[in-house]
């Protein structure tokens, strides 16, 4: 499943992802629907970040072969490995993050290999989150956190232009509002 | 039951009124409250409130202090004889009061001393003074601290359970410490310490204003006043009786705790069977080693184990859960007790399981998961989460209609126990597809869920069976998980959010369209009830 699909625009494009391997018989999760994608500068944010903590952690896992175990550039290796491969898989992990506003409810979804998908329903929110990390912001960038009661909800949707985070933040909050449920 | 000290108002005009609602602008206008306390205006705590609070602990020091000391003041006072003076290198403790006493400053000594310690009664004092509460329609409010002083307010309509505690030492002075539970970790509004009979009725009254009836209708009778000699009398049945309030005998508890029961159900307890296994592991090595390096290690684990379980069976003999008619009312405690109310709409999940060695008994017990925290233990010392220690069928059946009516009513009753002892489709439940037997050797068969008109049922387990109950209104999203070994089975697992508590309500190894049909279901039931729920404000028409 590749998302050719990358302009690298401002906005965020609307695109069913995930929408053509969901044939009837297809063991993957899928929900129809107009999903909204995160922005493609996202990629290198997730991989620049992915890259620092690496790298660190590369170092740290050569520390036994420097102080003297000879066969212990092995563990080393692994680790730089697992890093390579994350970071060559992040372009399709980022594409594949995704949300749906409906009606009363908003869908996330991500995760290709590992999906998941949670429904939350508007009237839920405790309150909305954005935040911006040095990378995120170099980009232009900002995640929207959106919290319930349960701390299991976990909707994180990072990679969103700051314009339109504010946007869709403004957007929850009102809706929430006239779908005020108790806890 | 009204006293001087409680009607004390602060010299500055109290804050401004809540905004103001038909039902607050006259707030003087007859109520239904029992007590002077629900009257928006500021009242203070319990006059014994320091001592409780760490006042006991200063009259303990000054004891220590005194009888250490008191070879010192016989030396000063009836020895004519020039005190001998010990050399030099003697304990701090002694150095100084000698150097005291050289130097001729008994007097500032003394002085000193009388000083610090009125300074510490006037503190006792004015932390009591300037401790105080109010509770108007809509907020209770507390505020406390001499240099520090804080303000911390509860909207009652966000009330998630009333906890009247009693400490044993208290308890002998007839006190009693209301908890407010709102929301979140540490969130609580304490109330430490008031009369007894106080805090039973202030919770009565907490919890209707909090349930959105209307201040009306006068019930004075509520109030009978009883003289010096009722007084004794009440503090004994006080004691005797703490789970019953005084003008509240009618709910009775719907579960009687057997001794018997309470005794077996935690010998055949998990962590009974873990103490076992220790115990026969220091046997075992000992014997054979002939060295008790096992038992040194394990000690520590035996005696924290070992006073778990003595306290699950003090906490839960007096156990009693009963209907008010503003929420369920668990009690717990022997010595010290605890009984908290829990008004509708509060909890947010129920388990019933089963531990293995319970089955041929026939022995469940049933969880909650609540959205706020009470530094109050339940049964077994874990927070107030446990809601039955033990309890056969009807006690569960009984408890669970308690707890949520709406999901436990007459007709659904056939599907909760078959979730709790059945198996396959029977009843409205989906179960896992046989592929699943991989990964639920033995529970596929039970590995399910029913979608209820009320609530999702989880069903879990075949060794240690479990069944998870979660209200559409109280669920507060859902999500439907696959990874590649699941893929690979066409399986996937799904999890329902509440707030965190002992339950995690999750079902894994699910067929895929069964899951995604699961997903779907608790996602648009969820809605419909978030529509149309009002249990928060249980009493509002």
């Amino acid at each position: 499943m590749t998302n050719p699909e990358s302009t690298g625009a401002e906005s965020t494009g609307t695109e069913s992802i995930g929408a053509d391997p969901a044939a009837p018989g297809s063991a993957r999760l899928d929900v129809a629907g107009e999903w909204q994608r995160v922005s493609p500068k996202y990629i290198p944010v997730d991989m620049i970040g992915t890259a620092i903590f690496g790298a660190i952690a590369t170092a740290v896992s050569f520390v036994p072969f420097w102080i003297g175990w000879p066969e212990g550039w092995l563990v080393g290796v692994g680790v730089a490995t697992i890093f390579v491969i994350t970071l060559a898989l992040t372009p399709r992990r980022v594409r594949a993050i995704g949300y749906l506003l409906r009606d009363d409810d908003l869908l996330f979804r991500r995760g290709i290999m590992f999906q998941r998908f949670v429904a939350v329903p508007y009237g839920r929110m405790q309150l909305v989150d954005i935040s911006r990390g040095p990378v995120a912001r170099a980009f232009g960038l900002a995640e929207l956190k959106f919290v319930t009661a349960a701390a299991s909800s976990g909707v994180l949707i990072p990679g969103l232009p700051l314009a339109e985070a504010e946007q869709l933040r403004d957007h929850l909050v009102a809706v929430a509002e006239t779908r005020r449920a108790g806890l | 039951m009204t006293d001087p000290h409680a009607e004390w108002a602060p010299p500055s005009p109290p804050p401004a009124a809540p905004p103001a609602t038909p039902s607050t602008e006259q707030p003087r206008q007859p109520v239904a409250v029992s007590t002077d306390f629900a009257d928006g205006e500021w009242h203070r705590l319990h006059p014994a409130t320091p001592l409780f609070r760490g006042g006991l602990a200063f009259v303990a020091i000054l004891g220590v202090l005194i009888v250490n000391l008191r070879d010192r003041f016989f030396e000063i006072f009836f020895d004519d004889q020039q005190v001998p003076l010990p050399p030099t290198g003697g304990d701090l403790e002694s150095d100084a009061i000698d150097f005291i006493v050289r130097e001729e400053l008994v007097l500032v000594a003394l002085l000193i001393a009388v000083g610090v310690l009125l300074l510490l009664v006037a503190g006792f004092y004015f932390s009591w003074r300037l401790h105080t509460f109010r509770i108007t329609d809509e907020v209770v409010e507390v505020r406390s601290g001499i240099l520090f002083r804080t303000n911390r307010k509860a909207r009652l309509d966000r009330i998630q359970g009333i906890n009247i505690a009693r400490p044993f030492v208290p308890r002998v002075f007839g006190a009693a410490k209301l908890e407010i539970s709102v929301a979140g970790n540490d969130a609580n509004v304490p109330l430490a310490y008031l009369r007894g009979a106080d805090a039973d009725a202030l919770r009565r009254d907490i919890l209707l204003l909090a349930s959105g009836a209307q201040r009306a209708g006068v019930d004075p009778a509520a109030t009978a006043a009883s003289g010096i000699g009722g007084m004794l009398d009440a503090r004994v049945s006080e004691l005797l009786s703490p789970e019953l309030d005084v003008d509240l005998v009618a709910p009775t508890s719907i579960v009687r705790m057997n001794p018997g029961r309470l005794i077996g159900s935690t010998v055949l307890s998990d962590t009974m069977i873990v103490l076992v296994a220790m115990l026969v592991a220091i046997v075992v090595t000992s014997i054979v080693t002939g060295e008790l390096f096992l038992l040194v290690a394990m000690f520590p684990g035996i005696i924290g184990i070992g006073g778990f379980l003595i306290a699950r069976i003090t906490r839960s003999l007096r156990y009693s859960i009963a209907a008010t008619p503003d929420g369920v009312r668990v009690g717990f405690g022997l010595l010290s007790t605890t009984n908290e109310t829990l008004p509708p709409g509060r909890i947010h999940s129920v388990k019933v399981s089963q531990p293995l060695l319970w089955r041929p008994f026939g022995w469940w017990q049933i969880a909650v998961n609540r959205a706020s925290r009470s530094s109050q233990n339940g049964a077994a010392g874990q927070q107030q989460t446990s809601i039955l220690p033990v309890g056969n069928l009807d006690d569960v059946r009984a408890v669970l209609q308690l707890l949520l009516p709406e999901v436990a009513h007459e007709a659904s009753l056939p599907v909760l126990e078959l979730g709790l002892s059945g198996r396959g489709t029977e009843g409205g439940f989906t179960v896992s597809p046989r592929r699943a037997r991989v990964l639920r050797w033995f529970s596929q068969p039970r590995n399910g869920f029913a979608l209820t008109d009320t609530a999702v049922l989880l069903r879990r387990g075949a060794i240690w069976r479990s069944l998870i109950a979660v209200p559409y209104s109280r669920t507060q999203s859902v999500s439907v998980h696959q990874g590649p070994l699941l893929r690979a089975l066409r399986l996937a697992w799904v999890q329902v959010h509440t707030v965190a508590g002992p339950i995690l309500p999750m079902l894994g190894a699910l067929d895929r369209d069964d899951a995604l049909r699961l997903f779907h279901g608790v996602a648009d039931a969820s809605l419909r009830a978030a529509a149309t729920d009002t249990s928060h404000r249980w009493r509002q028409r």
